[in-house]
């Protein structure tokens, strides 16, 4: 059984204050996580992970696709009991403790006994390293210690998938260490972590599998390991004449033509083999870069990559 | 998705049971408390002048409220034939004192007080106040002297405060001429009907209120079959003198050649003809100010 | 679903307490006493009159001013914050959240007003130096206070549920000042013809009546109320202020959260 299972997800959102027109923020999404897995969902600002989320989490309305969480309809109130959210930015009732907060989210989630409660609250608060406030309100807390917070609230019922989005912005180096290091915990104890991020170094440690989505389309995606060897020892070649790609292209493993220029992928053993023929044809050679295999490179190819769209239309 | 679309459904349904709930307590609780009770609140205000303190310089728009009020309680109390308007003064006075430049409140407000029951308040020294108190107000509205003068001819029989009343309005810039004949007749023809109906005309000329329109064209129909009468009875006497007995239909006074037609009220009915030779009209209940019209 | 309701009811109480909403009872607590020098200079028999007016048109005026201001913000401010979206993240319902959020600030303004009866009847026994039964009709129009508060926290959210806090601000307070003439409104749509009556009745009855829920002048006089009044009024209350929420979650319900 997949942890989350996301069937055709589409937002529009209405922009425009009298005559509303449509945007797209996301357009037709499928995507699966499976159970146990850490997923990390990739993109630049804009690309629509949070707008993801929200739809996932049930605060706005697709329209179109559906999802499902754990086998069950996503919006099955039900399913919730399984589910932590961290939303991006985080920011509490500014009246409360941090104990309080979390009792009434232990509350809220339908946690028993008042007793187990605030045994379990003391636990994540010494989790995430907040277990030493007290009273402190909440409007007095650091912005990276509300961080923290939010992610006490989203773990405090012991949920079976914990959705965050972007849970190491707004941290210090250590800070994000530390988050870090609670993320492989969480994963370590049998959780399926989804969450979205653009640090890709976070992701690359953490992560089974990612995608990549970019102006609202999922651009790609797959096991980190797959998509790092994917790049690893292969070069980039950028040279001008078209013409000459047909009579190299078995050489290649990917190739984009815009204009006269060509945007070339090469197993680095094949370099030399391919440079040698591209001088017989006398095509004008601009650069050579080798690549460095890491999942920055897959994920700046996928997203300077142009959608459908663009390409039809230049 | 279902448990949404169940919740919807819920809350429409909901929404029109308790809106319909709400409608009809609404109705009972109008009932319990009757049309009046938010108008009885003028009994607990001292006066006027604390409400337009209160009223954050909308008082001219609490002003259009009260007069509002005013109306609705009048032609209320109006339809129900009531002798008693005990709210009326308190409202209008509020009503004064929130827009003193109401004119409308005082010219058609003076006639709801000062005319007898059931027609009015019968309260025409409370009608003359108020009139005073707007001329006060707005001294160059000639047409308030008239009103004043109006209370004072019609409900106070005060005739030498109504010749001053029609005199000094003839002295405001502007005053029409007729004014100044009104004046001169306050003193010279007492109870006179032709004064009396032309004080009526202008009133229903001037005011709106559809109320006292009817009750200023009930006083005019009055007014001419009084005078219609007074001619009938007449000639019944003249042709007594002639052939020793009076008629005993409208045929004999047109065969003697006394009438040339069976005389109409104003309301087209004939004028009825009793033995001894006096005059009535048809139907009393439509010419209620009617002196002896029985 | 009661633990989750109570929870939210609860702690929409605890953050209008510690925001400090209930500070108004020292503004109320300044004004009786400012006053009472005031009464003292007043003839005998109207110093109690003053003291009734004064106390219960400032419970209701402060009331209705917290409803409407901490109303606005009920839902407005969780979305801003994005409280709501940790909320909804976890097996509460929409309307819950709604219905919650209401008896909480409903609450608010019951513990408030419960504090500023017991100021208004000390001050009460100062004046009057003993307690009479007319003093226990009081009772009735304090009651009747609450019951407008019920209706205003009600409309308040509905606005909320869909506007922005200066519009629901707006709206609020124009239908409190549109409802305390609300019978005004009735005699009109009477008067008039066509169109207009109809328009004027629809618009008599979608306004709050609250008008018939302020009986404070007729009980300063010492006037009654009679118990039929009482028991309408409250059944009118509560069906007008479970159609507003009822309206109010219906508008929430499908709504995007930005
Ligand atoms: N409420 C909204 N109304 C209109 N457009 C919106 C709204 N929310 C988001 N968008 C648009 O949808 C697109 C996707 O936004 P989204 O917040 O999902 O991006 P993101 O991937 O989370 O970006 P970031 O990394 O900056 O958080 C953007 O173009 C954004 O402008
Ligand atoms: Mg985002």
């Amino acid at each position: 059984m997949h942890a989350i299972e996301i069937q055709g997800l589409s937002k529009d959102y209405r922009v425009g204050f009298w005559k509303k027109k449509l945007q797209p923020a996301l357009k037709s999404l499928d995507l699966t996580v499976a159970s146990g897995e850490a997923f990390g969902f990739l993109g630049p600002n804009g690309a629509g992970k949070t707008t993801t989320l929200k739809l996932l989490m049930g605060i706005i309305f697709p329209s179109s696709g559906t999802a499902s969480i754990l086998g069950q309809h996503y919006l099955d109130p039900a399913i919730k009991k399984k589910i932590g959210f961290l939303p991006e930015q985080p920011y509490f009732y500014d009246y409360l403790s941090a104990p309080e907060l979390l009792g009434y989210y232990a509350q809220l989630s339908g946690m028993p006994a008042q007793e187990r409660r605030s045994q379990r609250i003391h636990a994540v608060l010494e989790r995430v390293g907040l277990g030493d406030t007290g009273n402190k309100q909440l409007r007095k807390f650091s912005k990276g210690m509300l961080q923290r917070v939010g992610i006490a609230q989203a773990i405090i019922h012991d949920p079976e998938v914990v959705v965050l989005d972007e849970p190491m912005s707004g941290r210090d180096p250590l800070g994000r260490h530390e988050v870090r290091e609670l993320m492989q915990s969480l994963k370590d104890e049998g959780k399926t972590i989804f969450f979205s991020t653009h640090i890709l170094s976070d992701a690359e440690a953490l992560c089974d599998r990612v995608g990549v989505i970019h102006k609202g389309e999922l651009r790609g995606g797959g096991v980190v390991n797959d998509l790092r060897s994917n790049v690893a020892g292969k070069s980039e070649v950028i040279f001008e004449g078209a013409h000459g790609v047909a009579k190299v292209a078995d050489l290649l493993s990917e190739s984009h033509v815009t204009g006269g220029t060509v945007r070339a992928i090469v197993r680095s053993s094949d370099l030399d083999l391919l440079l040698e023929k591209l001088r017989q044809q006398r095509v004008r050679l601009i650069a050579v870069t080798p690549l460095q295999g890491t999942l920055e490179d897959y994920f700046l190819s996928k997203t300077s990559e142009k959608t459908e769209s663009e390409a039809v239309h230049p | 998705m279902k448990s949404q679309r169940r919740v919807t459904a819920v809350a429409l349904v909901l929404l029109v049971v308790l809106f319909a709930g709400s409608v009809a307590s609404r109705r009972q609780v109008d009932r319990l408390r009757g049309t009046e009770s938010t108008l009885e609140d003028v009994l607990y205000l001292s006066s006027g002048k604390t409400v337009k303190r209160f009223s954050l310089g909308y008082s001219s728009l609490l002003a259009d409220i009260y007069w509002t009020r005013a109306v609705q309680y009048f032609g209320s109390r109006h339809m129900q034939h009531s002798y008693r308007y005990d709210l009326l003064y308190p409202l209008l006075d509020i009503t004064t004192d929130l827009d003193p430049n109401l004119i409308v409140a005082y010219e058609t407000g003076s006639i709801f007080l000062s005319q007898k029951g059931p027609e009015g308040a019968g309260q025409p020294d409370k009608a003359a106040a108020l009139v005073e108190k707007g001329i006060r107000a707005n001294p160059e509205y000639w047409r308030l002297y008239f009103s004043l003068g109006f209370i004072h001819y019609m409900d106070r029989h005060d005739y030498k405060a109504a010749h001053d009343a029609f005199l000094k309005g003839s002295e405001v810039p502007g005053a029409l001429s007729w004014m100044k004949v009104m004046a001169a007749r306050m003193s010279e023809k007492a109870d006179d009907p032709e004064t009396a109906a032309y004080l009526w005309k202008t009133i229903y000329e001037t005011v709106t209120d559809k109320d006292v329109r009817g009750t200023a064209l009930l006083h005019l129909t009055s007014l001419h079959a009084e005078a219609d009468i007074a001619g009938l009875e007449q000639r019944t006497r003249l042709y007594r003198q002639e052939f020793g007995a009076f008629p005993s239909s409208w045929s004999d006074m047109m065969r003697a050649g006394i009438l040339q037609t069976i005389p109409l009220d104003p309301n087209g009915d004939a004028y009825k003809l009793s033995p001894d030779g006096s005059v009535h009209v048809q139907d009393p209940a439509k010419f209620r100010f009617l002196i002896n019209s029985q | 679903m009661t633990s989750r309701l109570s929870a939210i009811t609860l702690n929409t109480f605890r953050e209008a307490v510690r925001d400090r909403v209930l500070y108004n009872l020292v503004l109320f607590v300044l004004l009786l006493v400012a006053c009472a020098p005031l009464f003292g200079q007043i003839s005998i028999g109207l110093e109690r009159l003053i003291l009734v007016n004064v106390g219960l048109s400032s419970m209701s005026l402060f009331g209705v001013i917290i409803a409407i201001f901490v109303g606005i913000g009920l839902v407005s401010k969780e979305i801003e914050k994005k409280t709501l979206y940790t909320i909804l993240a976890r097996p509460v319902r929409r309307w819950e959240f709604i219905v919650g959020k209401y008896f909480g600030l409903l609450l608010t303004l019951i513990v408030n007003t419960g504090l500023m009866t017991v100021g208004f009847y000390i001050a009460l026994i100062i004046t009057a130096h003993q307690l009479t039964r007319a003093d226990a009709l009081l009772l009735v129009a304090i009651y009747f206070i609450v019951l407008q508060f019920m209706v205003m926290v009600a409309l308040t959210l509905l606005f909320s549920s869909f506007s922005t806090p200066i519009f629901s601000a707006i709206f609020a307070f124009a239908l409190f000042v549109i409802g305390t003439f609300a019978e005004d409104l009735k005699n009109f749509a009477a008067l008039a013809h066509g169109a207009t009556k109809w328009l004027a009745s629809a618009a008599a009855y979608l306004v709050p009546n609250l008008a018939s829920l302020n009986v404070i002048s007729q009980i300063a006089h010492e006037h009654g109320v009679s118990g039929s009044l009482v028991l309408m009024n409250t059944i009118y209350a509560v069906f007008y202020s479970a159609a507003a929420t009822a309206a109010a979650v219906l508008i929430f319900e499908r709504r995007n959260l930005k």
